[in-house]
């Protein structure tokens, strides 16, 4: 069953093209050794930049170790409390990379159940539910974070902020966005409502609930598919604007976007390194995701084809 | 001020684009709470408000105390003395200042729903013996009088009953009047416009009873509240001085044109204090182990300020072990001496009193407050994890922070203190040290009560003869030293930076005079 798995989808049109593809090939190249570096985090860092007994002020502000002055057991340097920047990138990552998958399955998951719901039924719930999304998405994305974010700091005791600090972004990312699924799944689901398959399936006395999951949701899933894939760097772009913003992740937790606050303020003192790596990090990661993204977007458009 | 002005006119005549030679525009990180004087006790605001309103005795630029709307002072009985108010002061709306001035003002800051009411402790009436003369009286003998009056300042009497505003408002409590945007003060500077966290502005009042040693027309104040972006004002030109300046950037704007740094010791301590109640706020054993004096010396052991004085502060702090700076009246050297670092008599300690593993404690801080105040926690967690303890730190913007701190909701806890405006240990034996109740102890570590320190308190409040005051001054003082109740850290460095056409006197006190300012071209 696995042989014939494997050997279909090594001989379908996706890998075909994924094969043809250089960005393709290269982008998800990036992406594997990001996550594995990410996944492995704590094996890879020389120094755990959580634990604060590590942290000695003395190596604080060191350069890379090729730089004059670097010292070789912090290779890309440290900052001004001695946290090791190759190690805080490293864990960085990971929590840019949790928020960036929890929030995009959020977005996603309530996406598509809204717009199956709102396609297959139709009348007022279709209505009431692409009229809020109407509404979102007059807002900037990132206005509408800030929104939830705040509110869901608002509600939290101080003291909670920094626990709960991942949980509210995951939160906030995935309210704002869950539409452009919504709308994509409430398409595709008026179009598949009306073909026979699920006329067949009605006849046969199934309930709604169980067309739209057995029947309507798996012929829906490959524009959700392309959307989460872009939606993904937008999420990781989305969380680092907030940290940099300093309603993200604390700087005792840092997230990527909060290591490029952090060096945002020695811009002007020439400790470059501090800004410079994370946010090459960053850029890398956002870019092979929305390049995997596009090729993804590409490869299932039959019209392309 | 008419031949000041046909000076700098003279002198910028000469230059086609002159026009704005007099301006200076300066930046801070945060805006005034509002222009009412009496509306807040922040040092900040109090300075800016200074340059529009007057007290009865100001400090100088080296921080002397000299007269300003009283010309003198004599003490008559022991609680009542008698000020001579200067002639010729009018208010920037034309009205002449005289003693109804004074005694509405004053008893406008002491009424009980003023928030400066402590600044200005034991006041009990304003007596207008004529026009130009007002007898303060008192609960009792006032050594600090006149530094409390520096910061009082005058308001005309008729201005405020026209706008409905003799009753005091609370800033902090978010109270509102129409002296929190409108000014009407017998100072070096009128109000022009204000907008609020976006632009102040004030121009030269030319009937300013003092000859001014100042040369500006115009002052433009916009609080800038990046650290990068104030720096980056700084150097492209659309801004003449910033305070403060970030400390690591000092090399960078000392090496650009046309600008510099100003540096010095400040007068502000920052120091941590430890709670001493009946159990911790976040604590992971039984009790309150602070209250074993050999825990705080451990805590104290394991902090390593010089380190953080090189490294966070880059060279700039001045470490203490005393919790006034050498400036301040009660200074001593002896008291100035701190606990060496020493991780290992730490953990020595803490073994000694049954913590060989340490215990989990809140370690409470500011993040906008001091200068790299969360900065020097995060290092200061560091060094107490390495030598045996497990502190939490919580970092907070200040408004949190200090309701805390009045709560007991705090372990280990930072707080600045510069004695402002009285520039006197009493201050810290008042405020810090002596057991809370009435005007006392508003900061006081929980837990922490010292008889002799409160007996000695008390009877400083009231002493007049200096040379006894000190030596009492110095015993409380040397009996807080050794009960560790506070940890003291460093003086923290004032940081300004100017253009280089921009002369201006740096105080101890770190606040920003400029009516002591001159812009050259």
């Amino acid at each position: 069953m696995a042989d014939t798995t494997l050997s279909r989808a090594l001989d379908s049109d996706l890998f075909w093209s994924f094969r043809n593809s250089w960005t393709a090939r290269l982008s998800s190249l990036v992406l594997i050794s990001l996550f594995l570096a990410a996944a492995l985090a704590p094996v890879l860092a020389t120094q755990d930049p959580y634990d604060i007994s590590q942290l000695f002020l003395l190596d604080s502000e060191l350069p890379p170790m090729w730089a004059e002055g670097g010292d070789p057991r912090y290779i890309l340097g440290t900052d001004q409390q001695a946290r090791d920047l190759y190690s805080s990138i490293l864990y960085g990552l990971r929590l840019s990379l949790i928020v960036g998958f929890a929030s995009v399955a959020l977005a996603a998951a309530l996406g598509v159940s809204l717009g199956l719901l709102g396609g297959f039924l139709g009348g007022v719930v279709d209505a009431t539910i692409m009229r809020v999304a109407d509404v979102l998405l007059s807002f900037p994305a990132i206005l509408v974070a800030l929104l939830v974010n705040g509110i869901a700091r608002g509600i939290l005791p101080p003291e909670q902020h920094a626990d709960a600090a991942i949980w509210v972004l995951i939160l906030a990312i995935g309210l704002t966005n869950w539409v452009q699924y919504a709308r994509t799944v409430r398409g595709s689901t008026m179009v598949e409502r009306n073909k026979e398959y699920v006329q067949a399936a009605r006849i046969n006395g199934v309930s709604g609930i169980g067309i739209m999951i057995h029947h309507i949701l798996p012929n829906v899933l490959g524009p959700v598919l392309v959307i989460a894939t872009i939606n993904l760097g937008m999420a990781v772009l989305t969380e680092a604007t907030l940290s940099f913003l300093g309603v993200g992740m604390p700087a005792t937790q840092p997230s990527l976007g909060t290591l490029i606050r952090i060096g945002n303020e020695y811009l002007f003192s020439g400790l470059w390194w501090v800004v410079i790596f994370p946010s090459v990090v960053l850029v890398v990661l956002v870019l092979a995701v929305n390049l995997l993204g596009d090729w993804l977007r590409d490869a299932l458009n039959p019209k392309l084809r | 001020m008419f031949r000041n002005l046909l000076m700098t006119a003279a002198a910028v005549g000469c230059l086609a684009a002159g026009a704005s030679a007099e301006t200076l525009r300066y930046a801070t990180a945060r805006d005034i709470y509002g222009l009412d004087p009496h509306a807040v006790t922040d040092s900040f605001t109090n300075i800016f408000t200074h340059h529009i309103y007057e007290p009865l005795v100001r400090y100088d630029a080296d921080l002397n105390i000299e007269p300003a709307l009283a010309t003198s002072w004599e003490v008559i009985e022991p609680n009542r003395v008698r000020f001579t108010l200067r002639e010729g002061v009018t208010f920037h709306g034309g009205q002449t200042f005289d003693a109804a001035d004074v005694q509405v003002s004053l008893m406008r800051a002491v009424d009980p729903r003023s928030p400066l009411r402590g600044n200005l402790p034991g006041l009990t009436a304003v007596e207008i013996v004529d026009d130009m003369t007002v007898d303060l009286v008192l609960e009792g003998p006032t050594p600090l009088l006149n530094n409390y009056l520096t910061n009082i300042f005058i308001l005309d009497s008729g201005w405020l009953e026209e706008h409905g505003a003799t009753a005091p408002i609370d800033a902090s409590q978010g109270e509102e009047g129409y002296t929190t945007n409108n000014a009407n003060g017998t100072g070096p500077f009128m109000l022009e416009s204000r907008r609020p966290d976006a632009l102040n502005v004030m121009v030269a009042y030319d009937g300013w009873w003092d000859s001014p040693e100042h040369n500006l027309t115009r002052i433009e104040h916009s609080p800038i509240g990046s650290d990068a972006t104030r720096v980056a004002a700084l150097l492209s030109g659309e801004i003449d001085l910033i305070e403060p300046a970030p400390l690591q950037d000092a090399p960078r704007i000392d090496n650009a044109p046309g600008v510099h740094m100003m540096q010095n010791p400040g007068l502000r301590t920052i120091m941590m204090g430890i709670n001493m109640g009946e159990s911790l706020v976040d604590g992971n054993v039984e009790g309150n182990p602070f209250q074993d004096l050999r825990v705080r010396e451990a805590l104290y052991h394991a902090v390593n300020m010089e380190l953080i004085r090189d490294r966070i502060m880059r060279g700039n702090s001045r470490v203490t072990g005393s919790l006034i700076a050498p400036q301040v009246t009660g200074y001593a050297e002896e008291m100035d001496e701190r606990l060496p670092y020493d991780p290992d008599r730490a953990r020595a300690l803490l073994a000694e009193a049954g913590y060989p593993d340490g215990f989990a404690f809140n370690l409470n801080c500011p993040n906008d407050r001091y200068i790299n105040d969360a900065a020097i926690c995060q290092a200061m967690a560091a060094m107490m994890a390495q030598a045996g303890f497990e502190p939490r730190l919580v970092t907070e913007p200040r408004q949190i922070h200090f309701q805390r701190v009045d709560n007991h909701e705090v372990d280990v806890f930072m707080l600045g203190w510069a004695t402002l405006p009285m520039l006197d240990g009493f201050s810290v034996l008042s405020a810090m040290l002596a057991t809370p109740g009435g005007e006392y102890g508003t900061f006081t570590p929980a837990g922490y009560s010292n008889s002799r320190i409160d007996e000695l308190t008390q009877s400083i409040a009231v002493e007049v003869d200096p040379e006894h005051r000190l030596e009492m001054m110095h015993e409380a003082l040397m009996a807080a030293r050794d009960d560790v109740v506070w940890m003291p850290l460093h003086q923290q460095p004032l940081s300004w930076a100017v253009r280089d056409t921009v002369e201006i006197p740096q105080p101890a006190d770190g606040l920003v005079r400029l009516w002591y300012a001159r812009v050259t071209d």
